[in-house]
């Protein structure tokens, strides 16, 4: 290494010489960090979505590489958000990647202590199952007077402000379809 | 909104750089209140006395924008000589029934129009179905014919009531009920009246603690009347912005998961008022009356063909039979009351935890553990899912595990990033979501469980023959699948809500090529256009930089990309622009059409100078000049003849829990709330009732920035935990130099319902106000805390009982009566006792309820 290169390598020098006097760019590099790129780079893809927390609707690019979420970040583009996110919009990689989350069914038997494990067919069967028998309980098919009431009052549901506008038109669609009339979600609370 | 909608707060910044005046009324300093012009500390619960009062200014002063008021609003139209006012009845209007508590509104009906009055009973059901939710879209039903002076003399119009009716809200009054000095509250009269005009506009932002009140609708009017008053409605930089507080809620309520309604503001039939379908569509149309809704039976009749298809049709009335009836209140606080009385067997919660965050914790925890069954979906585990173990009720013996029966499927969900759909945010904006990557192991959508769940019960019951099985086998339920779990397509689904030509498939482009021979399907109405031409819009993203300020090519805004309703008002009443700089949309009257930078809200060829034939309906009755095109009479409603449980006016009613007799009526709080008067659901005791001063404190909850609602998204996370790692409960000096709280140290808040404990932070953001010659005190508390998570704690919603506003049925959980002490709470048993003798002291038993009308009310 000659002189001039070791003098050219140190932040100072390039600090008062170049471009970054403040020393908070170019200045501050080391060949290590130069080299360094962002997740935001190397992505595989990157989807367009939308901030999962309040009503703002901030926009968000999702990347992602080998099959992971590796980054999450306010869109640019965004005429609502112009890019920024707030800490919950910040923290939302780990909304989706965190290890506490659960990802797989688990079940609680009647009078147990603990949850078990149950396959996710199975589950789906046995709701199926618990759906029809609490309708069939609790049908209403008319009131005294001969009105048809078509319902039940005996299956309750409970969310969807935090759901996609197509999940909560099959949510409703279904229900109806069934009698069950008891839907409600954070809007009326 | 600095707190809780941050990112959007960004534009308040902008508009204050600008030269914006930023004005933050809340009852607790926070960090809005430190980048505004000036901030204003009120009583919780007196925001009706507050606006009131602004009101009351712009009238006396004569400080109204006439030019607007006339024409676009309800001012000059005459009421029936039989109205008696709040001032006269000691805070009732007229007609009220006690046995009920509801109004026959008979007598608040424009003059002339008696006869069309919803009868008392009508009133009954209305509160009962949260009716007043149907009129997110549109204005409630009267006929077109009204007479007006517009003059503004007449003693019966409008304005004239208006201004007797708030003669009473003086700066005086509003320092006596709200404890904001009057040069401070003269201060704000002046910057809203002098901001507002020709020139100018002010936008009032609320966030949807507003909604959490006995009297939430009405607080919510009586700032809406001051912006019609000052003529800031459908023009730029003007409205009444309402930021909710969750992605897609606005969504769920147009496309609604709620008891009372169906997607577009339909009304869910009820089993008297809507036994056939020419009724229920009748009751949505108003033959008679002007504006859109006329065209209700084609909406109706389309969504019955999205819902049933080919099963729909003209000979079975489109399915109408097959749709479920409802007899009264069916909300939520109902179903878990019933819960609790063993009358519900199964229950879905869908990425919600109302162990934590609804109203009486105890009650929700109560109600669940005495389910046959529970499916909890969501992406973290959650209190609402283990109330079985670790609830408080567990510790208190209340639930006992081994005795629980309950049964609990707990269904991991996909994550925001794991599913496309679209979100419609807090200003009516769909926005698409693309999807990342598949979501992991067992985590599905509710796209896909809604489907396969309906497919598994369709299969079950493929051999019935029971007629009430028929309208499960007969809905349209097909959708397109694909991948290795075979999930739904939810742009099959989206174009559904959209629209489409039944026989051709072909997606619509607008709600008013609906028709009513079952030609078309539509799962939405208000939603049709989203796929116009056959495009996602909602996928649209134009980049902000390269497109105008309105910006109308990023998503798509309900209805018909329309970014300002109304606007209309935004052309003067011959479509010229009040002024060049707060141009929006106009008449070109060159080409014969609106015309401006957004989607005129307006019949695009009618011209300004148009007037109906005297027997015209439905839009054809609208004048050039009706700028409210959803309203029966074309006007904005300073006065509501009708729609409103509780009063054709805003009038301040106290909290159903206040340490205050109500200083400017007898009657103490709303006569018409909701109440569910049961031994588990007490309420402390208010004035004029005895031993108030057991709970003497008020408190309120609102979020933090880095935690959201319930906590399920948030306090599972390292980051947020370690950001806001702790419950704690804010009091000023004073308060805690009176019950003796140390900074940091620990104290409990106590009610009726239970005590919750957390860290005390003494400061300035709260402070003591001087009300009716004595000291009132204000707590404050965050209510994101639960049993489960990184970071656990006290559930502040655990501290409400149920009282709800009566024409929504949403709960009164910002403001409620307490005690604060020092230290921990008990636990155990201990914990029960406790309560119980504030209970025994505050005189609270099973056979005394609050009366819904106070002596001295209706004289």
């Amino acid at each position: 290494m000659g002189v001039r290169t070791w003098i050219e390598g140190w932040p100072v020098y390039r600090q008062l010489t170049g471009t970054d006097p403040l020393g908070r760019g170019q200045a501050a590099q080391s060949a290590r960090s130069a080299a360094l790129e962002p997740r935001t780079k190397t992505a595989d893809s990157v989807a367009k979505s939308v901030c999962p927390y309040c009503a703002v609707g901030c926009g968000q690019r999702v990347f992602v590489k080998d099959g992971k979420v590796t980054q999450i970040e306010g869109d640019p583009d965004s005429p609502i958000s112009r890019g920024r996110l707030c800490p919950k919009g910040s923290a939302s990689k780990s909304l989706v990647t965190s290890d506490r989350r659960i990802r797989t069914v688990l079940y609680r038997r009647p009078y147990a202590k603990d949850w078990e494990e149950l396959d996710l067919d199975t589950a789906m069967e046995m709701i199926a199952d618990r759906v029809v028998k609490a309708r069939a309980e609790t049908w209403e098919d008319k009131d005294d007077d001969g009105r048809p009431l078509n319902r039940t009052l005996g299956i309750s549901s409970l969310g969807g402000a935090t759901l996609d506008n197509e999940e909560n038109y099959l949510i409703k669609k279904l229900f109806t379809a069934m009698g069950a009339i008891q839907i409600e979600n954070q809007a009326r609370i | 909104m600095a707190e809780a909608h941050p990112v959007g707060f960004q534009w308040v910044m902008e508009a204050k750089k600008r030269g914006a005046t930023v004005i933050h009324v809340d009852p607790r300093y926070t960090r809005t209140s430190a980048v505004a012009d000036q901030y204003v500390g009120l009583r919780v619960g007196s925001d009706i006395a507050f606006l009131g009062g602004v009101i009351n200014y712009i009238l006396q002063n004569e400080l109204d924008f006439r030019e607007y008021v006339v024409p676009y609003t309800n001012a000059a139209t005459i009421v029936s000589e039989r109205f008696a006012d709040t001032e006269d009845l000691g805070g009732l209007f007229s007609g009220y029934n006690p046995d009920k508590g509801v109004y026959d509104p008979v007598s608040w009906q424009y003059e002339g129009q008696e006869q069309h009055a919803p009868s008392r009973g009508d009133t009954h059901m209305q509160r009962e179905t949260g009716a007043g939710l149907q009129q997110e879209s549109h204005g409630p039903p009267v006929p077109a014919g009204v007479n007006r002076d517009e003059t503004l003399q007449h003693p019966r119009c409008v304005y004239q009531i208006l201004k007797r009716h708030y003669a009473r809200y003086t700066p005086e009054v509003v320092e006596q009920v709200c404890g904001v000095p009057r040069e401070q509250f003269l201060k704000v009269c002046e910057a809203w009246t002098r901001n507002s005009g020709r020139e100018r506009t002010t936008a009032l932002v609320y966030s949807v603690g507003w909604t959490q009140h006995t009297v939430g609708v009405q607080y919510i009017r009586t700032g809406a009347i001051i912006q019609l008053l000052l003529g800031n409605m459908g023009r730029p930089g003007g409205g009444i912005m309402a930021l909710r507080g969750h992605a897609s809620i606005q969504g769920s309520t147009d496309i609604p998961t709620l008891f009372n309604l169906l997607p577009g503001y339909l009304p869910m039939p009820h089993f008297q008022q809507h036994e056939t379908f020419d009724q229920w569509v009748d009751a949505i149309r108003h033959p008679g009356q002007k504006g859109f809704w006329n065209n209700a039976r084609t909406y109706a009749v389309s969504l019955l063909k999205a819902y049933f298809g080919e099963h729909a049709t003209a000979d079975n009335d489109w399915g109408y039979d097959y749709l479920p009836r409802l007899t009264g209140d069916h909300g939520t606080y109902q179903q878990v009351l019933n819960m609790i009385d063993g009358k519900v067997k199964g229950y879905f919660l869908l990425g919600q935890n109302p162990a934590v965050g609804s109203a009486h914790g105890r009650a929700q925890r109560l109600g669940m553990a005495n389910l046959d069954w529970l499916v909890v979906r969501d992406l973290y585990m959650i209190e609402s899912a283990t109330f079985w173990k670790d609830s408080p009720e567990i510790e208190t013996g209340e639930i006992v595990t081994e005795e629980c029966r309950t049964e609990v499927f707990f269904l991991p969900a996909a994550s925001h990033v794991e599913k496309e759909g679209t979100f419609t945010q807090t200003q009516r904006m769909l926005q698409w979501r693309e999807k990342a990557l598949d979501p992991p192991q067992d985590c599905r959508s509710e796209l896909w469980f809604f489907y396969h769940l309906g497919r598994l019960v369709r299969e079950r019951l493929a051999a019935s023959d029971l007629e009430r099985d028929r309208a499960v086998m007969n809905l349209a339920w097909s959708y397109p699948t694909s991948g290795q779990h075979a999930e739904p397509d939810a742009e099959a689904v989206l174009k559904e809500i959209n629209g489409y030509d039944v026989a051709s498939s072909v997606p619509l482009s607008s709600y008013t090529q609906l028709k009513d021979d079952g030609s078309t399907a539509c799962g939405c109405w208000i939603y049709s256009g989203v796929f116009a031409d056959g495009v996602n819009q909602a996928a649209r993203r134009k980049p902000g930089s390269e497109q105008s300020w309105v910006a109308p090519e990023w998503g798509w805004v309900w209805p018909a990309n329309r970014r300002i309703l109304y606007n209309r008002a935004s052309a003067d009443p011959h479509g010229v622009p009040w002024s060049p700089r707060k141009a929006y949309v106009w008449w070109d009257a060159d080409k014969g059409e609106w015309t401006g930078h957004d989607n005129p809200d307006f019949e695009k060829t009618k011209e300004p100078s148009y007037r109906p034939a005297e027997d015209a309906t439905g839009v054809a009755a609208l004048r050039g000049d009706d700028a409210f095109i959803m309203q029966g009479d074309g006007k904005g409603w300073l006065y509501a003849p009708q729609g409103l449980i509780d009063g054709p006016l805003p009038t301040h009613y106290e909290p159903a829990e206040s340490p205050l007799r109500n200083p400017l009526y007898a009657q103490q709080a709303n006569p018409t709330r909701k109440v569910y008067d049961r031994p588990d659901n007490q309420l402390n005791p208010t004035p004029p009732d005895a031993h108030s001063e057991v709970f003497p404190y008020i408190f309120t909850t609102s979020r933090l920035t880095e935690h959201h609602t319930a906590g399920g998204m948030s306090r599972q996370l390292a980051y947020l935990s370690e950001l806001q790692p702790a419950m704690f409960v804010e009091v000023s000096p004073a308060l805690a130099e009176e019950r003796g709280l140390e900074h940091l140290g620990w104290a409990h808040v106590v009610t009726g319902r239970a005590a919750v404990e957390a860290r005390v932070m003494v400061t300035a953001r709260l402070r003591p106000l001087r009300l009716d010659g004595r000291v009132i005190h204000q707590i404050w508390l965050p209510y994101h805390w639960g049993g489960s998570g990184l970071i656990t704690g006290d559930s502040a919603n655990d501290l409400f009982g149920i009282t709800l506003d009566p024409n929504v049925l949403i709960q009164e959980s910002k403001v409620g009566t307490c005690d604060i002490r020092p230290g921990r709470r008990p636990t155990g048993r201990a914990l029960l006792d406790y309560i119980a003798d504030y209970l025994r002291r505050a005189g609270l038993d099973a056979s005394h309820y609050a009366p819904l009308e106070t002596p001295g009310a209706g004289e």
